[in-house]
Parts: structure tokens; C-alpha cells; sequence
């Protein structure tokens, strides 16, 4: 199995030239709306410290703050399961869909249930699956996976959208006006929240003290999802938890702000018990987070809460599209979780960062990103995951560097192949520098060469 | 060994060493002005709109200028008669063809713009969603500053469903263009009334 | 007094001036300038790839060329980041970490040691985009880095200011990284060239005659691009504008 090859999917992407312009330039301008936002929290960068404090404590304590939780939500009426990996995850979501007979299930955005592939898990077992977010529906009818965490879609533009809405909805082909689509959406999408057997949400935060979960949508469909079938099952992955009411608002306050720009999301909804003659399930989650957070260097990516400002940041990420990261999670902070996953398939990723460190600054809980991104390189090398070509090339430089004689050699001979050799020599597919780019001029004598003529009389 | 044990044997030991508890949170008070005013220019921005109350006029007949088009206006306030009522057995799918619904808020948030609802206020929970439009009654006199001030009301810890509300259902995920009443509400209008 | 000069592999093989520029800035200050003849690397290329063991090379050869140095001060902020934050390939004996403590940028050396407060030889009557390059943006945070909410502060304009005759032009997108990323340019080539492109064309728009930085890594690879779409613009470090280069 081929790791993931981002340089090369980035090539494709970056080819499709109004595809790429627009989603460079709706990312950053969501990046733009985030800065025009912090800007006005004189208190914006303590509350990124209290942010990181809060979840540092409640990582380091995870287990006795999981355990109030379960009390808490099982006082409150919640049944609630554990799940250990994704195979349990999907399996209890079914058994508990199963006993009570549903046959279609109506779900808001949630990347846990995307890295568990849920969905293709209760088809096959004959339960109908309907992503209400938009974006995500856009995703499902096309059969492809969400691009970015918070808008899946961002990669189509409505030429695409409405193509595929033609093929799978119905709509007219041709007419590509957002709102048509959007409305055909909605209408679409109504009588399933009307008709569904049960719904399914995410999580944002699980609060320990009171046994309740945040779900943050600007549609409503999780609380649709949730407040018109009897059944509602939450999957939640155990980083989630935060310890009191007080510290949502410290997270509230930067979700929607760090993601969109906008001071909250429309949606700020808060479930602590079933609805009287409902049920309510909730499905904690492990999935590789127990292990992870026995990574001396990586724990702290569990910080997460899923805002996406990094990807948004990321000039990488803006031009290659988060497709070309292979993974549920992309961008920056997929970079540091993924090759958890797999080491092999994301090996390459973190070489697909320029290490600018902006993700880094943006990150509402302080993740050290691209210091995490580094040190993920150590590991790939460590374990010998680099490519052959790249290893060796490595070891070459490593060694002419390390030895003066050997370096000065190389250096004059770099700089007479370049004068000497013709373009087509120089500038050819064994020079990825030269495709794009002119190669630098060599001058006529190196700075150690200059040195000794000026300054040491030799 | 259950999952739930498995779990939580991992997760201990696995954990880093202890990070010190958080002190308490700062109220943060928001930036200078009056709440109102605050309140308002966040709600636009946001999407919602201000309707203003006249003493003389009814909210029933507010409501019906606003929406003169409308056939089925469901109140989860006595405040409003409307023309479907709300029971407590009502399910929640019967409130498919309501075209709006009224609620009155417990309070106002000014730094957001938002609005507070439980099941309490809505009744049914999924009036506020169902619906095509949403009427929200609030007490300018319960708009509290920020997010710090309003997760201090101890209803958070009681009721089974909250909702900051802010604005309409909205979507840009087409393209980045702006989509009100994307699942949700198409409009929400918040009318300033003391309780 | 006296410092240990280190002069980046790139910079001795493809942009001497930049080198010879540093020198001379230096030695106009009143500063006595050593440049040990046998240093090749700071290992930054290997580590950065992870190869901390293909990196030990260059990291001790590093340290046994400036062992004798209180202070050294080198043309390049990811060189000099990588000495004090990264350089641990080899291990970490007291005279290891003196030179890493020791090993200062030169932005950051002329405006928090020398505190130089004028360059009276200095005249570049130019529009001058400033390339605030990502690693002396955010790591060696010599500027105010449009995420953070801080007040405004930047020591390479603090230093440039005091140049007569200098316009400075702001492009759109004045943080965003240029797409150089060291290895990153070869193996990542299609995005570090449109990040490339990008970078200049926003200069260009914005007006600018020249680009200065006080990475020539960055500059090395914006002038490639800006020459191969066949802009206008002139690349120069700041080394120079400083040390008195009119163009």
C-alpha cells in the first residue's frame, strides 16, 4: 500500500485554476474574518491561555472527568456506551438502532462518526443514512468524502453542485443559483427530519459536571435531527469533555470565531436529558485517543475542538484542497493526528508543511502544530518510513556537509555545472527546482573564496 | 474486561502528568456601551431582525403585519393567541406546516446577539426549527453582557434542552454565499417586550 | 567585540554579496568579525527532514567552528532558529549549549545587542516590500505576526527606517508564507511554486521595486519564480540595504 501522496494530488488540484483561485480565496478571507474577529476581544489571546489550560487539565484527568460525566448524563436519563474503536462504535450505533426497529437515521455533522466510516457500515446493514448538514450532503451524494471539517464542500463550486444535484435530487440541470439549490436542499431534506426513525449528532464539548453535550451547527440540523424523532444518539469522542458550565464560555466564545469569523454559530444547542418519551444514547468514544495521549510529544493535539482556523491559514492546504491529504482529518492538524491512524499510509504528510508556523497562531487551544509536524518527521525517519530517493539524497547532503573539503568540491562543481551545462540539462524532470523557477546564477567566486582574497591576504 | 474498563485503564495509564486545575474565569466585562445597543447591531449582523412593539398594537396583530401571508401561527406564549395551539402531546412532525412560530426568550446575550430558549419556553423543541419563520419575544431588561454572564444562569444545569439562538438558520456552504433558512427558520425576529 | 561570522551553505555558494555585505555591515560598527574557514552547515536541511542522525555531521562541524565564540551571528533567521531551537542531533555537552545560546540572527543582533540607532552610509531610494520570512515572523518573533493580537512592533523596519530614502509598499498578504519550506520546494514543488508566484505577484501589485528579506533562502526561491514569470523586481537583503547598497 502506496502512502498518500500529497505533491501529487496537490498538482491536480492546483491545475483546476478557478477551483483553486476560489478556494484560496474562501478560506483566506475566512481567515481574515477570524483576525477581524479577534481583533475585537481585547481578551483574545488570554483566552486562548485559558482555552489550553482547561483542556490540559482535563486531558491529564481525563479518566476521573469521563467517569463524572457517565454519572452525571446517566442521572440525567442518558444511557450512555463505550466505545473502543471504531468497529465498536459503529457496531453499538447499530445494535441500538436495531432493537428499536429504525430504519432511517437523519445525523448532523460529525468527523468521529467519518473517521469510524459509519455510514457505509449501516447501509450495508440496511439502515437509511441521511447527512443533513449541506455541505456534507453535497459529500454523500456524490460519493466523496468532506474536504474540510467545517465546510466539506469548499473544493466544488455551484457548477459542480448543481450537477450533482441533478443527477441524485432532480433539479433542473443547468441552474447553478445558490439559493435554488439550497432551497432544493431543504425541501429534500424536510420530509426525512419529518419521517426519520432517529437522529444522530456530534458533540463540540461535553461538560463533566452536569452530563451535558454542546452541539454547534448555523443550519439547526442537529437540532433537528435530534428534537423530532424519539431516539438521539450522540457519538463523542472522550477529548471532548470539559469540566464545568464556566468553561464553555470560554470555548463558545472562539469556536465560531476561529472557524467562520462570526461571533457564534447560529445553532448553540445544549442536550443534558432525553425529551420526555424519547431516548437519549450516548456513544463515548476511544478510537486511538487513549493511545495518543500517551505521546509525550503529541498528546496535546487532543486539545482539538475541530474549528478548522488552521486549515483556513494553511497556504498548503488552500491550494492542494483537503483531498490531498488522504485522511478524515487534513490540513495541518490532520497532519499531526493521522499518522496515529496509520504510520505508513500518512507517512509522507508531514512534509506537505512549509513549517510557517501560522496554523500555530491561530489554534484557539495553543496546539503547537508545526513544532508537532517537526517532530513527526523525527518519527518517519526514525522508522524508516521516507521514500528511498528522498533517504538517500539525505544521507549524501548530510555527508558533504559534514565534510569541508568535500562541501568546497561540491560547491565549485554545482556552480560550473550550472554555468556550463545547457538549459535543457540543467532544466529537466530530474530537477523539480528548475520546472517553475529559474535555478540561481552562479557568481564568480564563493563568499569562503572572496574571504580569503579580502580579509586574509591569501 | 468491559470497554468502558479498557478505556479508562488506557486513559490512566496513559496520562501525562497533571496539568493544575484552571482558576476561576474572569467575567471579562464586554466592551463599553449599552447592552442594548449592543445586542441589536450583533443580532443584524447575525441576520435577525428588530421588530419594535407598539404599546397600542397587539402582538397578535404585529405578528399579522409581519407575516400577512401566514395560515398557521403556533404561540408558545400566552402572550400570543396564534391559531394552533400547543399541547404537550403535540408530536413534533404535526408542527411540519406552521408557518411561524412565537416564543418568548428567557434572556438576551449582547455580545452574540443570541437569544435563550429551553423546553420550557418552546414547549416543543422543534417549533423553533419547524416553522418558517420564529417571532422571540425578550425583556430588554434580560440581556445579560457575554458568554461568561450567561452561562452563570443555573438553567443551564436544569433543563434537558438549551438554545443560544442567533439569528436565522443559515448556510455558505455553496460557494460561500450566504443562504438564510438553510434546514432551520428562514427569518427570526426578535421583539422587544418587557415581561 | 568579537564575534564568531557564519555564513549559510547557500549564501557562500550562490549569493556571496549577501556575506560580504554581513562583513562589512559588521565591521562599520566597530565589531571585530571571525570567520572560521572550515564551517560548511548548521544541519538545518538534514533535520529539517527529520534525519537527526544524517544531520550529526554538520551539527558538530557547526559547533567545533564557533566553539571559541561568545557570539555568533549569521545572514539567516532559519539558520539561526535551527541553532538555538533545533540543533540536538549531537549531544548536548556545556560548550554545545553556549554556542547555541550565543548564535544570534543578524536582525535581531543589530537591534536588541548593537541597538544600532543610524546607518549614515545607507541610501536606497526605492519602494521596498518587506518579506517578513515565517521563521523570523513567528519563531524568532522580530515582528508583530498578524494572528496574534499584540501590540505592533517589527526590528527589520526599526532598521530600515533609519535608511534614507526608503518607500515601503505593503502587499496583500504581507504574512503569508512564500512557499520555500527548504526541502519543501523540491518535494513539494507544484504548491511551493504557486505559493511562489503568489508571493511576488502580491508584491508586484503592491507596487514594489525591490523585496528585501533577511532569509536569502526565501529570496532564492521568489526571485526564481519572479524571473521565470518574467516580473520586475529585484530581491535584496536587508544585509545590504544596511551595509550601503544603492541597488
Amino acid at each position: 500500500m502506496r502512502p498518500v501522496d500529497h505533491a501529487e494530488a496537490s498538482s491536480h488540484f492546483i491545475e483546476a485554476t478557478a477551483h483553486l483561485e476560489f478556494h484560496d480565496r474562501r478560506l483566506w478571507d475566512l481567515r481574515l474574518k477570524r483576525d477581524r474577529e479577534a481583533h475585537r476581544i481585547a481578551e483574545w489571546e488570554e483566552l486562548r491561555n485559558l482555552a489550553s489550560a482547561i483542556k490540559e487539565h482535563t486531558l491529564t484527568h481525563l479518566a476521573d472527568y469521563l467517569e463524572q460525566f457517565e454519572a452525571a448524563a446517566k442521572t440525567n436519563g442518558a444511557h450512555v456506551h463505550w466505545a473502543r474503536d471504531a468497529g465498536e462504535h459503529n457496531q453499538i450505533v447499530y445494535d441500538i438502532l436495531a432493537a428499536r426497529g429504525a430504519k432511517t437515521l437523519v445525523k448532523s455533522k460529525s468527523m468521529l462518526t467519518e473517521e469510524c466510516d459509519m455510514r457505509p457500515f449501516l447501509e450495508t446493514r440496511g439502515v437509511k443514512v441521511i447527512e443533513t448538514d449541506l455541505g456534507e450532503r453535497i459529500q454523500q451524494l456524490d460519493d466523496e468524502p468532506p474536504s474540510h471539517i467545517v465546510v466539506p464542500a469548499v473544493h466544488k463550486l455551484r457548477g459542480d453542485v448543481s450537477t450533482v444535484f441533478a443527477r441524485t435530487l432532480g433539479s433542473q440541470p443547468g441552474n447553478n443559483d445558490v439559493h435554488y439549490l439550497a432551497e432544493t436542499m431543504r425541501r429534500n431534506t424536510r420530509p426525512y427530519f419529518l419521517g426519520a426513525d432517529a437522529g444522530m449528532t456530534g458533540a463540540n464539548f461535553a461538560v463533566a459536571e452536569t452530563g451535558s453535550f454542546v452541539v454547534c451547527t448555523n443550519e439547526g440540523n442537529a437540532d433537528l435531527s435530534a428534537n423530532v424523532p424519539k431516539l438521539h444518539i450522540a457519538s463523542i469522542g472522550i477529548e471532548k469533555i470539559i469540566p464545568r458550565l464556566e468553561h464553555l464560555a470560554v470555548f463558545i466564545r472562539m469556536l465560531s470565531r476561529s472557524a467562520l469569523g462570526s461571533p457564534i454559530t447560529q445553532y448553540t444547542s445544549h442536550f443534558r436529558a432525553p425529551r420526555s418519551g424519547s431516548e437519549l444514547h450516548i456513544v463515548l468514544t476511544d478510537n486511538g485517543r487513549s493511545q495518543r495521549l500517551g505521546m509525550k510529544d503529541f498528546w496535546t493535539s487532543l486539545k482539538c475542538i475541530r474549528c478548522g482556523a488552521c486549515m483556513n491559514t494553511c497556504p498548503v492546504y488552500r491550494r492542494s484542497g483537503g483531498l490531498s491529504y488522504g485522511a478524515t482529518y487534513s490540513g495541518p492538524i490532520g497532519i499531526i493526528m493521522d499518522p496515529v491512524f496509520d504510520i505508513r499510509k500518512y507517512s509522507q504528510l508531514p512534509y506537505a508543511s512549509t513549517l510557517n508556523g501560522s496554523c500555530t497562531s491561530v489554534c484557539p487551544v495553543k496546539i503547537n502544530i508545526h513544532e508537532q509536524i517537526y517532530k513527526w518527521r523525527r518519527v518517519m525517519a526514525e522508522r524508516n518510513q521516507l521514500p528511498l530517493v528522498k533517504k538517500e539524497a539525505i544521507r549524501i547532503i548530510g555527508k558533504v556537509l559534514s565534510e569541508p573539503r568535500l562541501y568546497r568540491a561540491a560547491i565549485s562543481a554545482t556552480g560550473l555545472a550550472i554555468e556550463h551545462l545547457p538549459r535543457f540539462a540543467v532544466y529537466n524532470w530530474l530537477n523539480p527546482w528548475g520546472r517553475q523557477r529559474e535555478v540561481p546564477e552562479p557568481p564568480k567566486q564563493s563568499f569562503r573564496s572572496w574571504y580569503l582574497k579580502n580579509r586574509t591576504g591569501q | 474486561m468491559t470497554s468502558r474498563d479498557a478505556i479508562l485503564a488506557a486513559v490512566r495509564a496513559n496520562a501525562p502528568p497533571p496539568a493544575p486545575p484552571v482558576p476561576p474565569i474572569p467575567d471579562f466585562a464586554p466592551a463599553g456601551g449599552p447592552l442594548l445597543a449592543a445586542f441589536n447591531e450583533r443580532l443584524a449582523a447575525m441576520g435577525g431582525k428588530l421588530a419594535a412593539a407598539d404599546d397600542g398594537a397587539t402582538l397578535d396583530a404585529l405578528i399579522a403585519t409581519l407575516f400577512p401571508d401566514a395560515k398557521v401561527i403556533a404561540s408558545a406564549t400566552p402572550e400570543v393567541r396564534g391559531t394552533r395551539p400547543l399541547a404537550a402531546a403535540t408530536a413534533p412532525a404535526d408542527l411540519a406546516d406552521v408557518d411561524v412560530g412565537v416564543v418568548r426568550a428567557a434572556f438576551g446575550v449582547a455580545e452574540t446577539g443570541s437569544v435563550w430558549l429551553s423546553e420550557d419556553e418552546l414547549k416543543i423543541n422543534a417549533l423553533a426549527y419547524l416553522a418558517q419563520h420564529l417571532v422571540v419575544l425578550l425583556d430588554p431588561a434580560h440581556i445579560v453582557g457575554n458568554l461568561h454572564h450567561a452561562y452563570r444562569d443555573p438553567r443551564f444545569a436544569t433543563a434537558r434542552y438549551a438554545v443560544l439562538v442567533t439569528g436565522p438558520s443559515a448556510t455558505a456552504d455553496i460557494e460561500g454565499v450566504l443562504i438564510h433558512g438553510a434546514q432551520g427558520v428562514r427569518s427570526l425576529t426578535v421583539v422587544l417586550r418587557p415581561l | 567585540m568579537r564575534v564568531g561570522l557564519f555564513i549559510p551553505c547557500y549564501v557562500d555558494a550562490f549569493f556571496p554579496e549577501v556575506g560580504i555585505a554581513t562583513l562589512e555591515l559588521l565591521e562599520r560598527l566597530g565589531i571585530e568579525v571571525a570567520y572560521p574557514l572550515d564551517q560548511t552547515c548548521c544541519g538545518q536541511p538534514m533535520a529539517n527532514s527529520g534525519c537527526q542522525k544524517d544531520a550529526a555531521g554538520a551539527e558538530a562541524l557547526f559547533v567545533k567552528n564557533f566553539a571559541e565564540f561568545d557570539t555568533v551571528v549569521v545572514p539567516s533567521g532559519s539558520c539561526a532558529h535551527h541553532v538555538r531551537e533545533h540543533l540536538d542531533a549531537i549531544a548536548q555537552t556545556p560548550q554545545v549549549e553556549k554556542v547555541r545560546r550565543g548564535t544570534y540572527e543578524l536582525v535581531e543582533f543589530l537591534h536588541d545587542v548593537v541597538k544600532v540607532d543610524g546607518f549614515p552610509w545607507a541610501e536606497f531610494p526605492h519602494k521596498v516590500g518587506l518579506h517578513n520570512t515565517c521563521t523570523t515572523l513567528r519563531r524568532l518573533r522580530t515582528a508583530k505576526a498578524s494572528e496574534i493580537e499584540e501590540p505592533l512592533f517589527s526590528k527589520p523596519l526599526d532598521l530600515l527606517r533609519k535608511v534614507r530614502g526608503i518607500e515601503f509598499v505593503t502587499p496583500d498578504r504581507a504574512d503569508e508564507c512564500c512557499g520555500f519550506g527548504g526541502t519543501f520546494a523540491v518535494f513539494e514543488e507544484p504548491v511551493s511554486a504557486k505559493m511562489g508566484y503568489d508571493k511576488v505577484a502580491d508584491h508586484h501589485r503592491a507596487g514594489a521595486e525591490y523585496i528585501v528579506s533577511a532569509d536569502m533562502s526565501c529570496l532564492m526561491h521568489q526571485k526564481g519564480c519572479a524571473e521565470r514569470l518574467g516580473l520586475d523586481i529585484g530581491f535584496i537583503h536587508i544585509a545590504q540595504i544596511l551595509n550601503g547598497s544603492r541597488a
